[in-house]
């Protein structure tokens, strides 16, 4: 009796773990469903490098990529819409730009995906070919007791004096005189930025630089020699430190900001207009920047774009794939997911706050971009 | 050595039954060189897996140690965009917060191995060492969240403005340098955390030690009229001496690779040194994480090999120390004893 007493127990400690461990797997799948045509590879944390990807058996129905984790969420809602319109699977790792580029590179997988365009050298270099794929805003955020969502205005100059160092108080004089309405406490600017290496801080430093290259000269790339702040662990990193320290400025993707709520700020634009962070103000951005200029590489930095009404800090996610193609049928298989998403998965990329590409820069892609990758010699496109 | 193992089983299994006997003996016979080649395998594996390891270390941290030299170990900077790279902030963070988590988990957890071993009674000590050990099984992302949830506004509302109001808050490695974020992003909180997670480690090893202090000779402590306070610091710690630096070298060791909770909490400070345990600041292991998913410029990925290969040879120093100074120990209290 007691032996068969402490079995039961047993088999209830194996089953609350089994519950345990399907909850924690459901959670690291994200909000996706549990189809297979995600990977639960998205759980993998940044703190878990790898580059150096497991290579995955290219099969027949299904498309497979690996690369930035900014796009994923929406990469993995289109793979699994696109399944049920068409039963083509997709397998996406979100493993990070770095070791998206190395995976295109060493042909382990589909398609790579970067936060940052590559220059036309490395491209031609690997025989790649990129375009992107979706638009992203990257917003400011402050912790100010008293100042609303869309209240605070910066100039690119003040932005970067901040982050430089340089300005310290809330109540500079340089930003009193932007916000006459608001009453400003005299209370010290704690910086936050990420402390991650990333697509985010890429497009928030070469912001910094096109904009107010004056001021602010610490570069632009994925992770530079902050002058100030503390780091903040990803956009929940950057958030939290914001959150819980009075008088702090950060910036993360808009989609995060938007999703929980923090206070964001206008900035004035390069037409000299103030804007506040939209999808409206991101897709002016995209549609603004000169993408016809940027071929055939497409390499086309997307910040302090033209326009009145262009939101100054926007970027583009970019899709790699091999310029020639191994296999002609599996090639258009991918292609065919991808003109999917740009004329039929608007709807999806706004849902989760992300910025469609305008139909102008899309016609680009496929009809200069497209045509160049080809399977045995000849196009895989259209 | 060997023959004599192999041959010593079935003689001693003869007088049992002569036919079952010998088929054992040659069953044996079998599977004892079979047993010890997978061992010598496993064992050779280990070996040559670590080799392995430091040898991959090297090859791919080469561009760096060549093209940056001693620069990685004697300057600051981290910048992708000018091929800078220099780890000295990292190595300072990585010390002085293992630092601050031995200052407070050392004498923390020999306390506590005290209360379990000498003062209270063995059931309790039982559960209360079961519930210690459980600490050492969470994952370290755990206590990441935790304290920057908990920890982190307690630290800048709380217990660091109220260090610095007082006049140790002036003192050089305290006083709070231009990088000082409210105290609760620092290198103070990244130990604090660090210590909770060595704890366990340093108590029940602790614990274990004090534990084989023959009782004969508290015993005779107690006959010659020793307190219970006596006994414990002339007997059982001189006596458990050797473990507990074992112990503290395994805390520190854990403590100086220690990644994703210190990543969370030190603030990532890598542009410049800390002035103070109260500012931000990074560690070698956090740098390595928060950089290598996004790296692509192939001298910061060799530049972040290259730390790893740091952390790697730090590691194996700092055990072969440990190792050397607790035989060294053991010779001379063994022959006390």
């Amino acid at each position: 009796m007691k032996q068969s007493a402490s079995v039961r127990r047993l088999m209830v400690i194996v089953a609350l773990l089994a519950v345990v461990a399907m909850a924690v797997g459901a959670t690291a799948c994200g909000s996706s469903s549990s189809s297979s045509s995600t990977t639960s590879a998205g759980a993998t944390p940044t703190g878990t490098p790898s580059p150096t990807l497991t290579p995955v058996p290219l099969q027949g129905g299904t498309i497979v990529g690996a690369g930035a984790s900014f796009p994923a969420p929406l990469y993995m809602k289109w793979g699994e819409a696109y399944n049920g319109v068409k039963g083509v699977k997709l397998n996406y790792q979100s493993i990070g730009s770095g070791g998206g580029i190395a995976a295109i590179e060493a042909k382990l997988v589909d398609f790579g995906a970067s936060d940052a365009p590559l220059q036309e050298a490395d491209l031609s270099s690997n025989g790649l070919v990129q375009f992107p794929m979706v638009v992203g805003g990257v917003v400011v955020v402050v912790h100010l007791n008293g100042v609303a969502d869309g209240q605070l205005k910066l100039t690119p100059a003040v932005l970067a004096s901040i982050y430089m160092g340089k300005t310290t108080l809330w109540n500079d004089a340089s930003i009193t005189a932007l916000n006459p309405g608001l009453s400003l406490p005299a209370i010290k600017i704690n910086v936050v930025h990420r402390s991650d290496s990333s697509g985010t801080t890429w497009i928030f430093t070469h912001y910094l630089t096109d904009a107010a290259g004056s001021v602010w000269t610490a570069g632009a790339d994925k992770v530079v020699p902050w002058p100030i702040g503390i780091g903040g662990n990803g956009s929940a990193g950057v958030a939290t430190s914001v959150q819980q320290l009075s008088g702090s400025i950060g910036y993360v993707e808009y989609a995060y900001a938007k999703q929980t709520g923090m206070i964001t700020t206008q900035l004035q634009n390069k037409a000299g207009t103030w804007v506040k962070p939209s999808i409206a103000s991101f897709t002016a951005a995209a549609a603004n920047a000169s993408w016809k200029a940027s071929l055939p590489s497409m390499y086309l930095v997307l910040v302090n774009q033209p326009g009145a009404a262009s939101w100054p800090i926007t970027g583009a996610s970019f899709i790699l794939v091999q310029k020639s193609q191994a296999d002609a049928a599996r090639a258009k298989q991918m292609f065919d997911w991808f003109n999917w998403n740009y004329t039929s998965g608007a709807s999806s990329a706004t849902a989760l706050d992300y910025v469609p590409i305008p139909a102008s820069v899309y016609d680009l892609v496929q009809k200069q971009v497209w045509p160049t990758v080809t399977a045995a010699g000849s196009p895989v496109w259209p | 050595m060997s023959t004599v193992d192999i041959d010593i089983p079935p003689q001693a299994g003869a007088p049992r039954g002569s036919m079952k006997a010998e088929t054992r003996g040659r069953r044996l016979r079998l599977g004892d060189p079979i047993f010890r080649g997978l061992a010598t395998a496993s064992g050779l594996f280990l070996a040559v897996a670590m080799v392995g390891l430091g040898v991959v270390l090297v090859i791919d941290s080469w561009p760096a140690i060549t093209g940056l030299g001693t620069k990685m170990l004697t300057t600051v900077a981290w910048s992708p965009s000018t091929g800078e790279y220099g780890a000295l902030a990292a190595l300072v963070g990585t010390f002085l917060s293992t630092l601050v988590a031995m200052v407070i988990a050392v004498p923390l957890a020999l306390v506590i191995a005290l209360l379990l071993v000498e003062l209270v009674h063995p059931k309790v000590s039982r559960v209360v060492g079961t519930v210690i050990e459980m600490l050492a099984s969470i994952p370290s992302i755990v206590f990441g969240m935790v304290g920057i949830f908990t920890i982190v506004p307690f630290m800048q509302d709380h217990l660091v403005p109220w260090v610095l109001s007082t006049p140790l808050g002036k003192v050089p490695g305290i006083a709070p340098g231009p990088n000082y974020a409210g105290g609760g992003v620092s290198i103070f909180t990244a130990g604090v955390v660090l210590a909770f997670m060595v704890l366990p480690f340093i108590t029940a090893v602790s614990r274990d030690v004090m534990k084989m202090v023959p009782q004969v000779t508290k015993e005779a402590g107690y006959g010659l009229g020793s307190t219970t306070w006596e006994v414990m610091r002339k007997i059982s710690l001189r006596y458990a001496n050797s473990g507990i630096v074992g112990a503290i070298f395994i805390g520190f060791g854990r403590a100086l690779g220690e990644t994703m909770a210190v990543a969370f909490l030190i603030g990532s400070v890598f542009t410049s040194l800390p002035h103070s345990v109260f500012d931000p600041g990074t560690s070698i292991a956090s740098l390595i994480a928060l950089n290598f998913s996004e790296a692509t410029d192939k001298l910061q990925i060799s530049a972040l090999i290259e730390l790893g290969l740091i952390l790697f040879i730090l590691t194996i120093l700092f055990q072969v120390a440990a190792q050397a100074w607790l035989r060294r120990v053991q010779r001379v209290t063994g022959g006390r004893a």
